[in-house]
């Protein structure tokens, strides 16, 4: 049985349509896209911004230095290999260790067994722009791989948890974190079977999850409860966000953060066209919380203050949140 | 003030649409349908004489207002003879001059008329008649019978009944024999009604025309009663009474002027025969808005070589499957493959046939991808691979096309130039999408794909449709409009409310 046009509506449930023309259209100005789809270029804003983010070993971005690769990657256990121009993680290979038999072997997250000889075909498809949203010339990132915090261990098949923070004129309005699964094939997109679990933003606690268009409570492969995680450093992750607009330009962008056991929260990626499954992970609406902001909106808030504001409006009512009939069999 | 904006530019993309549609299709008469045909005849009259010594004019009464017909054309076939056209007090004359000419000769004037029932052209109001002067004692006897019908009438149209009536009565009084004793013929009848309308000042005329039937030779122009109610001229039957015209009954020419004079001539004869045929409406439209001399016709795509017409008919579809692919994708939700490929795909069943469209694509997709997958083993770069794939593509087209004709089935053979090229890219982009988000996602946006194809291709397969966008291209400005409409729509898609539907409860 599907719900009504009006009573998703009441929910405040933010559709497609209204996404592209309402909130991308209007407050991400397409000259500002390069800053967050060419990650080589996110990467350089962040740092001058002095936001945190995974160093970089290496960028490749002609087919002649693809055999630069193996000097590039000398000496390092696990790295991550990405397009700079992907999206929806398309094209990433996590390299989580080489193996002991075979010199040029590497061992993927998802334990696969990987040759250089691989590898260096598939940083070429990215090279020759497989990935790239325009299909034209692009490059291959080779950067640090996260070693994910301890806390989300009994969540996560393999691969890194990451955080999405959407954020909206400054303020973060939403956040999620997607848990990646065995079907996600580690990675951590909703897309490709990732969990994206709802979070409190006034207190970086974990709510429900959702696993495509369904609530889910538990990690699919582990069975761990997803609920109640207390994110860490939680203030600073709002913080950072709350910078994107700053950094971008832009007034509707999705932050994608990490958390590294030793270096803390680490923003990943941008995303100026950030997804909509965050609102059946939060069971909110963004539509209502964007009209709020723009309610209560003040240019002269610096990010410290958005960050409060957003803690201080956005409070999970647990109760609503996390009622018995939702939880998934 | 953006969404005003956009609503103004639909608001008046629509008007022009829709006014430039109203006009072709009620004034110059563009058919809504595909091979309207419109019953039409050619009226050819034949004048004989003998020529005299010294210079000649022939002028020939030929129609001008034509109700229930329109006009096509009209030409005359004369040798010699200076031919030209004048209006005249009973409508229109046609006129053949020569200097001199020998013995006998014949001289043509051929009309195209078509049936448009439509077609009013009522002539303007005419002045109240002077009463005739009528010697005695007719005088009296007209007078009696102008009272006499006018006790029992209201109107002019019921007084001209009236008239009819009395004056056909098979056992007519004495004044009416005294008013009828010199009319020999019908029109000789309606001459002297006239005359007596006049007299009751009803202004009336005598019409001749001819009815018109499948073919005729030797048709003999038929006389009607034409009174004019102080609003519209009104046709009655002379010999019945009854109100109203003969079915197919083209007025040639009006008052009591005789059809043709010559001078400097005699023996004449003039003969008429019809011809019916049918025309196509579309011709009938372009003569007429070359008559009206509407640019509209120049302008249009009729004007183009049958050729270039024939792609423009395809090509012309291509916005309808675009408004589908709109709707689809932003109303409906559905996923599917690049912006426009479903819409290619669609235009690629055009030249298969949807079943078997279908069936070769499915096929070739699916042994393309397979081969694509071997590919990929191989380690090549991106664009050696897509050539590869594409060279693939065309052996297993041919290898369809000769197997399909050796099992007797010509379809196959159809596949052309153009389906090549989509499929080689459906594969390219279903095969990326299949390794990075996995063949679940790959099957639904391929299904998606083929989903939209197969509907937009049974829209802009409606041949009236096709036939009504390639005579009326203005009522593209109307798919612009709806597309430009759905550009700002921000309701929820369809499919998203099954995806939001854990929202929607409470």
């Amino acid at each position: 049985m599907l719900p009504s046009v009006k009573r998703l509506r009441n929910a405040g449930v933010l559709g497609l349509n209204e996404r592209n023309s309402e909130l991308i259209m209007r407050l991400n100005p397409r000259r500002f896209f390069p800053r967050v789809d060419d990650k080589v270029l996110t990467k350089k804003l962040a740092i001058e911004a002095g936001m945190a983010v995974p160093e970089l070993y290496g960028v490749i971005d002609n087919q002649g230095d693809v055999r630069k690769f193996a000097q590039i990657v000398e000496g390092r256990e696990s790295f991550v290999i990405k397009p700079a121009q992907g999206s929806g993680g398309d094209g990433i290979i996590v390299i989580a260790s080489r193996t002991r038999r075979r010199r040029d072997s590497f061992r993927t997250a998802g334990g696969l067994l990987i040759t250089q000889e691989e590898l260096e075909h598939h940083i070429s498809n990215i090279v020759s722009g497989q990935y790239s949203l325009s299909g034209g010339k692009d490059a291959a990132l080779i950067e640090y791989c996260v070693q994910f915090d301890p806390l989300f261990e009994q969540v996560s098949y393999q691969g890194v948890p990451d955080i999405r923070v959407i954020v909206y004129r400054g303020y973060p309005i939403m956040a999620m974190v997607r848990l990646p699964t065995r079907s996600s094939d580690g990675k951590a997109n909703l897309h490709q079977g990732a969990v994206g679990v709802g979070i409190d933003m006034s207190t970086g606690v974990t709510l429900k999850g959702v696993l495509g268009n369904d609530v889910v409570d538990e990690h699919p492969d582990t069975g761990a409860s997803i609920a109640g995680l207390r994110i860490p450093q939680w203030d600073f992750i709002l913080q950072s966000s709350a910078r994107a607009l700053e950094v971008t330009g832009l007034g509707y962008v999705g932050v994608d953060m990490v958390i590294d056991r030793n270096l803390g929260p680490l923003i990943l990626e941008m995303n100026a066209r950030p997804g909509l499954n965050i609102q059946i992970a939060n069971g909110v609406g963004l539509a209502g919380r964007v009209a709020r902001i723009d309610e209560i909106y003040n240019a002269g808030d610096d990010t410290a203050t958005r960050a409060r504001i957003s803690r201080r409006e956005f409070t999970a009512d647990r109760q609503e949140s996390l009622p018995l009939g939702d939880v998934a069999a | 003030m953006t969404k005003n904006t956009v609503w103004v530019l639909a608001a008046i993309l629509t008007v022009v649409g829709t006014l430039m549609f109203l006009y072709k299709w009620l004034v110059l008469g563009f058919p809504l349908y595909e091979k309207q045909e419109i019953p039409a005849w050619t009226v050819e009259t034949t004048i004989r004489f003998d020529s005299g010594p010294g210079s000649i004019k022939v002028n020939l009464q030929i129609p001008n207002l034509t109700p229930g017909f329109g006009k096509l054309d009209h030409y005359s076939v004369s040798k010699n003879f200076g031919f030209g056209v004048n209006y005249a007090g009973g409508g229109r004359e046609a006129q053949w001059t020569v200097r001199r000419a020998d013995g006998q000769q014949t001289l043509y004037y051929r009309i195209v008329v078509y049936e448009d029932k439509g077609s009013q052209q009522s002539d303007t109001t005419p002045p109240f008649p002077i009463p005739p002067l009528i010697n005695e004692p007719l005088r009296t006897a007209v007078e009696v019978l102008v009272a006499e019908v006018r006790e029992h009438s209201a109107d002019p149209a019921s007084f001209t009944a009236e008239l009819l009536r009395l004056i056909n009565n098979p056992s007519p009084n004495s004044n009416i024999e005294l008013i009828l004793a010199d009319a020999r013929s019908s029109a000789d009848l309606v001459q002297t009604m006239t005359t007596i309308l006049a007299f009751a000042r009803i202004p009336a005329r005598m019409i001749r025309g001819l009815v018109l039937q499948e073919q005729q030779r030797d048709v003999t122009p038929v006389p009607w009663l034409e009174i004019h109610d102080g609003d519209r001229w009104r046709y009655f039957n002379p010999t019945s009474g009854d109100e109203g015209l003969p079915e197919n009954y083209l007025i040639w020419w009006r008052g009591s002027d005789p059809l043709i004079q010559v001078e400097g001539g005699s023996n004449v004869v003039v003969s008429f025969a019809a011809q019916k045929n049918y025309l196509d409406a579309m011709a009938i439209a372009e003569k007429r808005a070359e008559i009206e001399q509407s640019p509209l016709f120049d302008f249009s795509l009729y004007s183009l070589p049958i050729q270039t017409q024939s792609v423009y008919s395809v090509i012309l579809m291509i916005p309808i499957g675009a408004l589908i692919m709109v709707l689809m994708r932003n109303v409906v939700g559905v996923d599917a493959f690049g912006t426009f490929m479903p819409v290619l795909i669609a235009l690629a069943f055009r030249e298969t046939q949807l079943f078997w469209g279908m069936v070769l694509f499915v096929l070739l997709v699916a042994m393309g991808l397979s081969i694509r997958f071997l590919l990929e083993r191989l380690r090549l770069l991106l664009v050696p691979r897509l050539a590869s794939v594409l060279i693939v593509v065309v052996l297993l087209m041919m290898l369809v096309s000769i197997l399909s004709h050796k099992l007797g089935m010509e379809t196959g053979l159809s596949v052309a130039l153009f389906p090549m090229v989509i499929i080689a890219m459906t594969i390219e982009r279903m095969s990326v999408v299949w390794e990075e988000r996995g063949p679940g996602e790959a099957m639904r946006a391929g299904v998606g794909s083929l989903v939209v194809a197969i509907v937009a291709y049974l829209a802009m397969d409606v041949n009236w449709l096709e036939h009504l966008i390639f005579a009326f291209p203005e009522l593209l400005l109307l798919v612009l409009a709806s597309v430009i409409l759905l550009g700002r729509y921000t309701g929820y898609r369809f499919t998203e409310l099954g995806r939001f539907k854990a929202m929607g409860r409470d």
